[in-house]
């Protein structure tokens, strides 16, 4: 019973959202208020009918409902209860259940966000969130129903995929989809912006809270993905250039980028038309990424199914939501009136340039994404396009930005000097430069690259510390204190973020020092990667709730001192008939030692792999500190107030200004 | 400086990073990209040896060898022709004999290819896209039929495993 409500609710939530979809279009044609106030409830109550039918397609899961053929299909009653839970969007169904259901999520906040948006601004960009949600709920309803019954119902479900059930499968879609679909609320009102002609500073204010928020948790989500990957893949590597990593850092780039088009446009009312553009695309590169990983156009762990209608579907998606805002865009763009221009060296000219290495950046790894599905369809020839192609395009367009990113932050806005920003940035270039040659000199005859990347990642975290101290330095320390933290939230949050990318550069670079070492060990037997010996002790059967597991049981030792234990194992799952490899994985200070286990032979050796991975967690807790960076920045003061007036109001001004209370024509 | 130059710098500029990141895209297009060859078709179309390429097909039955140093041998069929291929590593979890699989390497002298990578699925009922085609090229597929294995089951295409020994 519950799941045909739940069925319902999801009819009803389309209804509504058609319903909130239209209000804003009739609003503007009789000009009555009343009509476009409707879509503020209206957003409430979508969320809350898809919230419902997503409870009841969880409470189906968790209790294992096993007439439902979407939980017979994915779970299985003795699987643990974070998995039945998590397992609900480990589907096709159940994942775009998860992206419509954080689809309304955000269109609801935004219809509670009463100070931050002018109404006018708020009802349209509803309107355009609502025409977004109707389509993917149709396409849920039409194509992938996840409340079909099925009669009779089996005893027993066929279980989940073996290598989705891990907590990364908990947290690695919220975050990834809380990104991926928070890039709609830009979308929504760069359209809304569009639609009524007119965008200022005060739309950019109110953008930049939601398009912060959602590149906060696409950092998080890529990142935690990553480490997904690296863990349970077992063979070492963080990123592969794989086509479905690629659908989430293309959205990702072009939003870093809309992240800092937003300050410029915010701050000096310039790049105002680019800014929309850029609105658009990121969102475009998010339903780009959809299609390619829901259509079934690339198989990969994410293509949970392959059938051509929902394909179709997608595409039609992307079609109209691609083609009719870009077709908005070259129609109304032209009207809106330019912003002004500025010179060359100058925050705004750094930020350009950010812009244009990331959007550059973007379209190189667009282009080696989909290059090979278009010479497929066209030629019928099959090519792969891996991680040597992206070598050779994306890291020389991205290290020319990365030694930007100090100087931007130094510049001043409007005019800046480039002679007196060298000169501030001039003690964290030597000592960037000194740490290089140490890490040359300690690591001689090893790759020249990681050396290098250090010292620049060593150069962003140095510019970062030295944009504060440079803010804050007055005659005393104790001024320079007060001072310091008398600076806005926003300026911490920027040289957080930036610091973080400097951390992430260092652990990238140090992966050039990584070892790997490989045997087949019998007991007792020995293997070397790098500083450390793994010793294997002995291989024992263990068993989990759903599954059996061979444990390999692995001593390490570094300089003949134990300073651990890895236990690398292969599950097999009797449900699915399939087993899956659990890497091992020995944790010392920010390194790793990591071994995965491969066949017993008939002898009782065992195959062993072993890495010595230095630095390599500083990967992900560099895009966690830019994401706490993003995070701090968006509890600044400016957010908590008001919408500004045009001509800027006093910065206590309470309350929102009426700016769009003229209806759009 | 007038807003005429502002403009004709910012232009410039743009243009120059474009021109760059579109020289960097072709001419790494050119060398890095790797073809997918079927046995059949590295055997017609004469594939030079120290190609790199990605070969697919099935594992042959019975092929499957291993070696005391970690190196293991088999050969990988499309039911046409057959090419012996050499590796260094932990084979995936679900690489089988009778099961597609697709290796990528380098083409040697005696015929043999020595692979780096192998990637297979992580799921029994799935097929390799490219392997499944190259076996309808040899009609030896048949939707749906026989070889209904190669559809993958609704919710159950796994992701792609790989080994690699670089």
């Amino acid at each position: 019973m519950l799941i045909e409500v739940g069925h319902y609710a999801l009819a009803l939530a389309l209804a509504l959202s058609l319903t909130q979809m239209v209000m804003p279009i009739w609003a503007s044609r009789t000009g009555d208020p009343v009509l476009r106030s409707v879509t503020v409830p209206a957003a409430l109550a979508t969320f809350l009918c898809i919230a419902f039918s997503f409870g009841a397609l969880t409470y189906a899961h968790v209790t294992s409902d096993f007439s439902v053929q979407n939980v017979v299909e994915n779970s299985h009653s003795m699987k643990p209860l974070i998995y039945k839970i998590s397992g609900v969007w480990g589907n096709h169904e159940g994942s775009m259940m998860l992206w419509v259901l954080i689809l309304a999520l955000f269109g609801a906040v935004v219809a509670l966000a009463r100070n931050s948006v002018p109404p006018t601004l708020r009802a349209n960009t509803l309107g355009v969130q609502a025409a977004i949600t109707a389509v993917f709920l149709l396409f849920i309803l039409i194509t992938s129903n996840p409340f079909t019954r099925l009669n009779p119902a089996p005893i027993e479900g066929r279980d989940l995929n073996p290598l989705l059930q891990d907590p990364g499968l908990a947290i690695h879609p919220p975050l990834l989809y809380l990104g991926y679909v928070g890039f709609s609320i830009t979308f929504a009102f760069a359209i809304a912006a569009l639609i009524e002609g007119r965008i200022d500073a005060a739309w950019a204010r109110a953008v930049r809270p939601w398009t912060l928020a959602a590149w906060c948790f696409l950092t998080v989500g890529i990142a935690m993905g990553s480490y997904w990957a690296y863990y349970e893949l077992g063979w070492g590597g963080w990123w592969f250039w794989d086509p479905v990593e690629n659908a989430s850092l293309m959205p990702w780039l072009a939003g870093t980028a809309l992240v800092h088009s937003t300050v410029v446009m915010e701050k000096r009312d310039a790049l105002k038309v680019w800014t929309v553009l850029l609105a658009i695309l990121t969102f475009s590169l998010s339903l780009l990424g959809t299609f390619l990983v829901r259509s079934g156009v690339l198989t990969s762990v994410h293509t949970f199914a392959t059938d051509p209608t929902r394909g179709t579907f997608i595409l039609g998606i992307l079609v109209l939501f691609i083609g009719g805002s870009l077709a908005l865009y070259a129609w109304r763009a032209p009207t809106l009136r330019q912003g002004g221009l500025f010179a060359p060296i100058s925050r705004e000219g750094a930020l350009v340039m950010n812009n244009l290495f990331l959007s550059a950046a973007c379209a190189t790894v667009l282009v080696g994404t989909l290059y090979p599905l278009a010479l497929e369809s066209l030629t019928g020839e099959k090519i792969s396009v891996g991680a040597p192609f992206f070598n050779l395009t994306f890291v020389p367009l991205a290290v020319p930005l990365l030694l930007v990113v100090p100087f931007g932050q130094t510049l001043a806005w409007k005019r800046g000097d480039l002679a007196a920003a060298s000169q501030r940035l001039f003690v964290g270039f030597a000592i960037a430069l000194v740490v290089a040659l140490v890490a040359i000199a300690v690591t001689w005859g090893g790759p020249v690259g990681a050396p290098l990347g250090i010292g620049l990642g060593a150069y962003l975290i140095l510019g970062a510390v030295l944009e504060i101290v440079t803010r804050a330095r007055g005659k005393t320390f104790g001024l320079s204190l007060r001072r310091a933290a008398g600076l806005p939230r926003s300026a911490w949050g920027t040289a957080l973020a930036h610091a973080g990318v400097g951390v992430t550069v260092i652990g990238i670079a140090a992966q050039a020092w990584s070892v790997e070492a490989l045997a087949t060990l019998p007991r007792g037997g020995e293997l070397r990667a790098g500083p450390y010996v793994a010793v294997l002790e002995g291989v024992l059967p263990r068993t989990g709730p759903n599954y059996t597991e061979t444990v390999a049981h692995l001593t390490i030792r570094e300089g003949g001192v134990p300073v651990g234990v890895l236990e690398p194992g292969k599950r097999f799952y009797a449900s699915r008939n399939m087993s899956v490899s659990e890497a091992g994985l020995l944790t010392i200070g920010v390194s790793q030692v990591y071994a995965s286990v491969g066949e017993t032979g008939t002898d009782g050796r065992v195959g062993i792999r072993l890495y010595y991975k230095p630095l390599v967690l500083l990967i992900w807790l560099g895009a966690v500190v830019m994401a706490l960076g993003g995070g701090l920045s968006l509890t600044d003061r400016r957010f908590r107030v008001g919408a500004p007036a045009l001509k800027p109001a006093p910065r206590d001004a309470a309350g929102p200004v009426p700016l769009h209370s003229v209806p759009a024509e | 400086m007038t807003r005429r130059r502002r403009r004709s710098v910012l232009i410039v500029v743009c243009g120059a990073v474009l021109a760059v990141a579109l020289g960097l895209v072709l001419s790494a297009m050119r060398d890095t990209i790797v073809f997918f060859r079927s046995p059949t078709e590295v055997a017609s179309q004469k594939v030079a040896p120290g190609t790199r390429f990605r070969l697919g097909g099935l594992v042959e039955a019975g092929s499957l060898k291993r070696e005391a140093d970690g190196h293991v041998e088999f050969a990988v069929t499309d039911t046409g022709s057959t090419v012996p291929v050499r590796y260094r590593g932990l084979l995936p979890d679900l690489f089988r004999e009778g099961q597609g699989v697709v290796t990528e390497g380098v083409l040697q002298a005696d015929g043999t290819f020595r692979a780096d990578t192998v990637l297979a699925k992580h799921d029994e009922t799935y097929m390799p896209r490219e392997v499944a085609d190259a076996l309808k090229a040899q009609g030896r597929w048949q939707e749906g039929g026989a070889a209904a294995q190669g559809a993958p089951a609704q919710g159950q295409a796994g992701p792609v495993s790989r080994t690699a020994t670089q």
